[in-house]
């Protein structure tokens, strides 16, 4: 439903904020955790697209890696989702290759790896 | 000449406000009155309107000076007698922090809404009414002033709060409020404000906060509560009537008004979710558990309300029993939101205690020791070992309510909800269905949304590290982080060995 205004060049005066070009380059990229609620939020990282997959992990360190839980994780049986849907990364290949847009949300399932004492934390 | 009788109130009342309006002939009425249609609310008939206070602006100027005489002597008292050496304990001044730093700039902005609603709508009634909420608002803004003035001697976090306010990122979830209220048309605000914040869930901000205050020996802002409150029931009673008005005046009127209390009901909800923290974490005494608050503000009083309410054709708000479900979870989650990000923040956080834990399992038996208190156990495990947990970056914002995207799934604790709308081939990203629903319903306005974290990245935020962007906040070293060991710990830890020294000899 279009908003109601007391215009009709609404849009004129209601740039959108947040537009891949206003990034310089670079893709916001959302990066989740599953079963490990002690993370409050997913993590946003700004990342070119030509990054390799293979990185990711290094990045999620960055926020992830205070957690017991974050060094033992065997990054070979890891299940990615993007956007909802399960994928196979290819390390090696970038992320731009591999579908991940503006906003782009990956969540990792680590199995094996519940949380603090396995409870989701 | 005969002398002239002396007029009644009712008389005089008509005089000073219905007296004072007239029909304009110069100029088209749509012209002098442009913002009161585009909206699509129609009113037929605005000498409808009930003035429930018949309050007059000579005896407004009249109250309302003689409450500022009995705030100010108290403050004044408050200040010689060193009242914030009487409080319960310096961490409670967080509290105060938060609703210095992030209510009292809104104070503000619904003082200009009120001024705008105030010149924009037709009818006379309404239009005087505004005004004085108007001037309200602006009081209660000055007043807290004070109470800024006078803890920022003491304690840290308050110094930069008109900079802060327009700048950091939790505190964009109070503007966004406000600022989405404020451009919308005069009608959507005074539901916005006038009923969903001001009537509907006023007393989940209010009382818990005053009553809180109370218990923890805050005396100069238990006065500022004493002095607003009778400015608040005149303002419960503006929100009820505008509400009963448009209804009333005709049945086009209930899509747009049902639409609009569905959305700032939830907006609302989501705000005050900083008020839950605040009761179950953050007040050294407590007052009541949010869950409690809720059932008596919101369940039992909105219930009611609504029931009411009903007869006009309108419905309990949309996503009401979801709100109600995460009653039990919003409080241990916005807190542990605080707690791992304090050092980014104006704030400080700290570690619950065992008997504020034991408080928490029996006021929330379904749900703390299973969910949350084992999130407390890791961190307090981390603390130990010397690794206070702090969350080293960067997080996801829901795009409507600008909080982190912190909230669960309604039925499931152990999984962050995600919502998401495509736009014009853009993603964006929601951290419930009614706040997903916000933006659907006018996506037009939210893509040009101020997000903090958005912002930082494209660089207009002072840098791209996170000293870059704490400058650019005006925060100072010993603004946020832990409180165990902070400057304020120091001062009050200071106070307390000068008076049991003192006791001794």
């Amino acid at each position: 439903m279009p908003v109601k205004a007391i215009v009709d060049n609404y849009k004129d005066f209601n740039p959108n904020r947040d537009l891949p070009e206003q990034y310089h380059g670079n893709l916001m990229v959302y990066l989740y955790w599953n079963k490990h609620m002690s993370f409050v939020a997913a993590m946003a990282a700004p990342l070119p697209p030509p990054t390799p997959f293979g990185a990711l992990p290094e990045v999620a360190k960055s926020v992830y890696g205070t957690h017991p839980d974050f060094e033992k994780i065997d990054w070979s049986k890891v299940e990615w989702t993007l956007d909802g849907n399960p994928i196979t990364p290819d390390f090696a290949k970038s992320i731009g290759e591999q579908g991940v847009r503006h906003k782009s949300l990956i969540r990792f399932t680590t199995p094996g790896l519940d949380g603090f004492e396995g409870k989701y934390v | 000449m005969a002398p002239t009788k002396k007029m009644g109130i009712k008389q005089k009342y008509a005089h000073l406000t219905r007296g004072l309006d007239w029909e304009t002939t110069y100029e088209k009425m749509d012209d002098v009155f442009p913002y009161d249609k585009f909206e699509g609310i129609k009113i037929t008939d605005w000498s409808k309107w009930e003035d429930p206070f018949r309050l007059t602006m000579d005896s407004y100027w009249k109250f309302q000076a003689e409450k500022e005489r009995k705030l100010y002597a108290v403050i004044d008292a408050f200040a010689q007698n060193n009242g914030q050496t009487n409080i319960s304990d310096a961490r409670y001044v967080n509290v105060l922090k938060l609703f210095l730093t992030g209510i009292s700039p809104e104070e503000y902005q619904a003082h200009r809404g009120f001024a705008f609603t105030g010149r924009h709508l037709r009818g006379v009634g309404p239009r005087v009414a505004c005004q004085q909420q108007s001037l309200d608002e602006l009081r209660h803004f000055q007043t807290q002033c004070h109470t800024i003035s006078h803890f920022n001697k003491f304690f840290n976090g308050l110094s930069e709060f008109r900079t802060m306010h327009d700048r950091v990122f939790y505190l964009s979830v109070p503007k966004s409020f406000f600022d989405d209220a404020r451009t919308a048309g005069p009608f959507e605000f005074m539901i916005a404000i006038g009923f969903a914040f001001e009537y509907v869930l006023t007393n989940l901000l209010f009382v818990p906060f005053m009553s809180g205050a109370a218990y923890n020996g805050d005396m100069s802002t238990v006065t500022f509560g004493f002095s607003a409150q009778s400015d608040e029931s005149r303002h419960m009673t503006l929100g009820i009537e505008v509400i009963k008005f448009l209804l009333e005046q005709h049945p086009d009127n209930l899509p747009i008004v049902q639409e609009w209390v569905d959305k700032w009901f939830w907006r609302g909800f989501r705000l005050l979710g900083l008020v839950s923290m605040m009761m179950d974490y953050m007040l050294p005494k407590k007052v009541m558990s949010w869950k409690e608050a809720w059932e008596i503000y919101f369940v039992e009083a909105g219930g009611s309300l609504f029931k009411d309410l009903e007869r006009y054709g309108l419905k309990m708000p949309k996503y009401h029993e979801q709100a109600t479900e995460a009653c039990e979870h919003i409080s241990h989650q916005l807190y542990g939101l605080l707690y791992q990000l304090s050092h980014v923040t104006g704030l400080h956080a700290w570690m619950p205690d065992d008997e504020h834990m034991d408080w928490l399992s029996e006021k929330y038996p379904n749900t703390f020791d299973k969910y949350y208190r084992p999130r407390f156990e890791l961190w307090k495990q981390q603390e130990a070992e010397g690794k206070r947990f702090y969350y080293n970056g960067l997080l996801q914002l829901c795009h409507t309510c600008q909080l982190p995207m912190t909230f669960t799934e309604p039925d499931d604790p152990t999984t962050t909800c995600f919502r998401e709308s495509e736009y014009e081939g853009q993603h964006y990203h929601f951290c419930s269905d009614g706040c997903k629903d916000i933006f659907d319903r006018e996506p037009e306005k939210y893509i040009s949304s101020w997000l903090p974290i958005q912002q930082i990245f494209q660089g207009n935020c002072g840098g791209p590290t996170i000293p870059d962007v704490l400058a650019y906040y005006m925060f100072g070293p010993n603004d946020g982080g832990e409180y165990v060991g902070s400057e304020d710990n120091k001062l009050w830890e200071s106070w307390k060995n000068a008076t049991t020294k003192e006791a001794a000899e």
